[in-house]
């Protein structure tokens, strides 16, 4: 199966071809808002970090705006930092041409002289990315090339009835075409652990999936705080989920039935073709989105039981419920509705082959609810995590 | 008309796929074999009835799999959920 997509100059395939205005950091952040404004076809995001962050902290932003940059939806990125922030223009530079060497620009607002020089600059350089990348033309490309992040968020029980295990099947879909899968947020792994670890292609993996579940239930225990106290939502039990486990065990059927072939840390890059693989995140739904496009997830396909409105500045998101009254009430904002998988009317492998075929066509370039709504939300994850 | 359904045949729990009345019929097939019990409350669609009695303490198990213990008896037909689940962190390295 193929598609047809961008070619990226460092050898890697976009389903969009926007221009990036990445924010170094909060102070930059409402400067990259203006600018995007003005030239359509730009995207940007409300950075929170990029300042007054200890180290490893500051890591973490900045795999996101290196993998940012570099996620093959983005044609090219000008950079847009304040000038005395912690993540330092030349930091940010560094950090995204070591994961790309596409079209990128600076702008600092205090070289520059201020708010209006910075956004007549930035404006300059992202009309001229947007003209360059309007030339481009889309090839085909394997199914191979795609990366796909997968997402729960407003879960109920449905999801793990119906919604989860059709992300499963087109996971192993996916895998099978040759293609990468991501199984994220390590918050909902907990007490679902042991049986992604026995899926672990090799000792080495399955160690590292039991090493971020205890590693990220003691971070919480370190500043006095339990996961359960934030997890399940408030939602998910109305929805009538009673307790982590029984989340968690819903959760990871969106990893399908392959085996595990690495564990990545939040927001690093993922190689191509490599099946299935975890990447540790938290159960935030947007961070959690964040660090898997970061990593080069090009689109996302989340379930939702309660029914979420969720979408990202850079990849296509795709939601799914198998909550057939969500999917009445929501259908705005959702693709897809797995329900009838659990009344008997669908099989798996029926709705399985109707997806793969809806990623194709959004692969394509048809738009999801949630582009089409204009949602860009994102976050990035803190040492002191989410839960 | 099936309005429940069971995860794995070893659960006991069922989860409600339709809403159900307190004195409901509730229907469900467990490894091809129609089974029935009788809800003795309302419960919500999508939440989960008791398929037999658990004692106090025993687990709670949904796909397969523990996810709690009984708070206190729970009979068949009632409803499960935080208010008789307990929430218990197994160790699972020894599962694997």
């Amino acid at each position: 199966m193929n598609f047809y997509g961008y070619k990226r100059p460092d050898g890697r395939v976009g389903i969009r071809n926007k221009v990036l205005i990445l924010p170094a950091s909060v102070c930059a952040s409402d400067t990259t808002r203006i600018i995007a404004q003005q030239v359509v076809g730009a995207v940007t995001f409300n950075n929170q970090q990029g300042c007054a962050q200890v180290a490893s902290d500051q890591q973490l932003t900045m795999d996101v705006m290196a993998g940012y940059a570099a996620n093959p939806n983005v044609y090219g990125t000008v950079v847009v930092s304040l000038g005395c922030e912690n993540c330092q223009m030349d930091l940010v530079v560094k950090a995204i041409q070591e994961r790309t060497n596409k079209p990128l620009k600076q702008v600092i607002i205090q070289e520059v002289g201020g708010t209006l020089k910075a956004v007549e600059t930035g404006v300059r350089y992202a009309k001229e990315m947007v003209s360059e990348a309007a030339l481009l033309q889309k090839e085909e490309f394997p199914m191979s090339e795609l990366i796909l992040g997968t997402e729960c968020g407003g879960s109920d029980p449905t999801s793990g009835l119906a919604a989860n295990p059709l992300i499963g099947k087109l996971s192993d879909l996916l895998v099978a075409e040759g293609g990468t899968s991501i199984l994220s947020e390590t918050t909902e792994f907990i007490g679902a652990e042991h049986i992604l670890a026995r899926r672990a292609a090799t000792p080495e993996i399955r160690d590292r999936i039991f090493e971020i579940v205890h590693r990220y239930e003691k971070a919480l225990q370190l500043v006095g705080e339990e996961v359960r106290r934030g997890n399940p939502s408030p939602g998910n039990k109305a929805g009538g989920l009673t307790c982590l486990e029984e989340k968690s065990l819903g959760c990871i059927h969106k990893g399908g039935h392959s085996p595990i072939n690495a564990v990545y840390d939040y927001a690093k890059q993922v190689e191509a073709k490599q099946g299935l693989v975890i990447m540790d995140t938290p159960g935030h739904d947007t961070s959690s989105v964040s660090a898997m496009v970061a990593g080069g997830a090009q689109v996302i396909v989340f379930s939702t039981g309660r029914g979420t409105p969720t979408g990202n500045p850079l990849a296509p998101v795709i939601k799914i419920t198998g909550n057939r009254i969500t999917y009445a009430n929501m259908v705005d904002n959702i693709d897809v509705d797995a329900s009838p998988y659990i009344y008997g009317t669908k099989s798996l492998d029926e709705l399985g082959s109707e997806l793969l075929k809806l990623v194709q066509e959004v692969a394509c370039g048809k738009q999801t609810k949630a582009e089409s709504l204009g949602y860009t939300e994102m976050s990035i994850a803190r040492v002191c995590n989410f839960v | 008309m099936l309005n429940a359904m069971i995860v794995e045949p070893q659960d006991n729990v069922v989860v409600a796929i339709e809403p159900i009345s307190k004195g409901d019929t509730v229907t469900y097939t467990c490894n091809g074999e129609e089974k029935a019990l009788t809800a003795l409350e309302d419960v919500t669609i999508y939440h989960k009835i008791a398929a037999c009695d658990i004692p106090k303490g025993a687990p709670i198990s949904k796909y397969g799999e523990h996810i709690g213990l009984a708070a206190c008896d729970i009979k068949q037909g009632q409803h499960v959920h935080c208010h008789n689940l307990e929430e218990h962190r197994e160790h699972l390295e020894d599962k694997v």
